[in-house]
């Protein structure tokens, strides 16, 4: 059973609702250290003056904001810290929207709320944000940090996922359509049609991070005093007319759909 | 949070192909997100900006991105060295394409899934085909899923279109996934009927038709900055430094993303690549 995280209370209009936040995701990324080539140790970072090379302790050094070139307004750690949220538990629900409305793009990290005593509630609301398919924007301050989320209900249980803010998201409406000459009506037909002879479910079950287990076997080998045997680059295949790629993607694609209905 | 400033530079994040059957779409892909908090910069007592340099606490030396090498911590204090090379020698294929043999219906990934976007720019000569996939796949509403390597590292990627451009939603592994029985949560209980009823009301009460951008301000960045204002004004603070000659390292990633896409042509530029780009850029190590 995983520990939870932090304990909150989901509110809006007079709810409050006691929560714990459990993490919804491990992270499994092989970590590396950076080392010096020479020593085979490990590195460490300075702070040095950019001008006099000098090294800097760390706590002479301030917070600087570039407002013009070449001029810094300084801040220190007290007014830094004076424009942290103040700590509090609650979970602010500022509105509910339909299921949805927040794209992909937006989300951070996932969490999963459990209940914190009483699970009536928990599930009543979870139940409730299905029947209406909704989802709400939501603020809390966590561990000094003040933190924007999405919650919405999944299988019968609540969760928060964090969002990155306004400023952080690039929309694809604010980039202009690549240049260059649109496709013809018949290449976008077989195009289509290759797209829907290709088509399929969402199994994620389908996908492992097989280049982790391969670099963690090169290590292995590496640790062992054995010469690992890596593969060779390919050549790539030849090109040919876009038509007549799309074509013969097609055809194989068509092909391989009818082995496996047969 | 997880690697939050993978890049500010106008250089592609990374350099490959998207494999559509046997059309082969030179791209370039770049963050779709970039970091908002406010950048404040170190300081020091001269006025002048601190910068991080890497030593060794061995020798005492500083040490330059050529004394770098990666490692993992095999034993306790032994080290495995592992080369860019051999990164990507452990699968080239993946290391250069992104083979899209699966699209699914652009609603069946459930949000657990995305992690972090990423724009793709067609690459040389490539816009035709580029566009071509980007109008069927809105056309049938489907995105195309597949794995592939990136930095020493692989990722699950479904790639979107919206308004002609194509979106990579890098997405977790189901392996990264906890689900309500992993995490220990209990067994969904009948949810009590007035309860529910309660809480729809309080629903509908709260209801806003669309999203306010409002909403998602960083409240915390406008508030450093309303502070760093009062002070400019009040000359409380300032300080000057005419001999700071290193450029500013914040690159406006929309005016790069722009830009390489009103460069992207059908006709290639001087030589004829029948292979994509290899990666410009080393693989970066991910210590920390």
């Amino acid at each position: 059973m995983a520990r939870a995280i932090w304990k909150g209370e989901v509110t809006f209009d007079g709810v409050r609702l006691p929560v714990k936040l459990y993490s919804g995701v491990e992270d499994r990324t092989i970590r590396f250290h950076l080392l010096d080539k020479h020593t085979l140790t490990r590195v460490k970072q300075r702070l040095v003056d950019s001008e006099t090379g000098e090294e800097v302790p760390s706590d002479q050094v301030r917070k600087g904001y570039e407002v013009e070139s070449g001029t810094f307004v300084l801040l220190d750690d007290e007014e830094l810290n004076r424009l942290e949220p103040e700590a509090s538990r609650a979970i602010e629900i500022e509105q509910f929207l339909k299921a949805g409305t927040i794209k992909h793009q937006w989300y951070d990290r996932p969490y999963y709320l459990g209940p914190d005593g009483g699970a009536a509630e928990y599930f009543a609301l979870a139940e409730a944000m299905e029947r209406r398919r909704s989802e709400a924007v939501a603020r809390w301050v966590m561990r000094k940090r003040e933190y924007l989320g999405a919650l919405r209900s999944e299988n019968g249980y609540l969760m928060l996922m964090t969002l990155r803010r306004a400023e952080e998201v690039l929309s694809a409406r604010e980039l202009p359509a690549p240049a260059g000459r649109p496709p013809d009506a018949k290449e976008r037909a077989i195009a289509s049609q290759l797209v829907a002879a290709l088509e399929d479910e969402f199994r994620p079950e389908d996908y492992r991070d097989e280049y982790r287990e391969r670099v963690m076997k090169l290590i292995e080998a590496k640790a062992h005093g054995e010469k690992p045997r890596l593969k060779v680059v390919r050549a790539r295949p030849k090109a040919g007319s876009l038509r007549a790629m799309l074509e013969a993607s097609l055809k194989a694609a068509k092909s391989r759909q009818e082995v496996a209905a047969a | 949070m997880e690697n939050e400033d993978q890049q500010q530079s106008s250089r592609p994040f990374w350099s490959g192909a998207l494999t559509f059957g046997l059309v082969s779409i030179p791209v370039n892909l770049y963050p779709a997100n970039r970091s908002s908090r406010v950048s404040l910069r170190m300081i020091g007592p001269s006025g002048a900006p601190v910068s991080r340099r890497y030593y060794s606490p061995e020798t005492g030396k500083e040490l330059e991105a050529e004394d770098l090498a990666r490692g993992y911590e095999w034993e306790d204090g032994r080290y495995i060295l592992v080369s860019d090379e051999e990164l990507e020698r452990v699968a080239p294929e993946k290391s250069r394409t992104i083979d899209l043999r699966r699209f699914v219906r652009t609603d069946a990934i459930p949000p657990l899934f995305f992690e972090r976007s990423y724009f793709l720019a067609p690459g040389e000569a490539s816009a035709r085909a580029y566009r071509l996939l980007a109008s069927s796949m809105e056309e049938t509403g489907r995105a195309g899923v597949a794995t592939f390597v990136m930095r020493g590292k692989e990722y699950l990627v479904a790639i979107f279109a919206e308004n002609g451009i194509l979106r990579a939603e890098a997405l977790r592994f189901r392996e990264e996934i906890r689900s309500p029985q992993d995490v220990g949560l209990p067994e969904p209980e009948a949810p009590d009927a007035r309860k529910t009823a309660k809480f729809e009301k309080a629903i509908a009460a709260n209801w806003s038709p669309r999203l306010k951008r409002e909403a998602m301000r960083d409240r915390k960045a406008e508030r450093t900055l309303q502070l760093i204002e009062r002070k400019r004004k009040k000359r409380e603070d300032v300080v000057h430094n005419a001999a700071e000659t290193t450029p500013s390292k914040v690159v406006d990633l929309l005016s790069v993303l722009k830009k390489s896409l009103a460069e992207a042509g059908d006709k290639p530029k001087g030589n004829r690549r029948a292979t994509p780009k290899k990666q410009r850029k080393p693989t970066r190590a991910r210590a920390r």
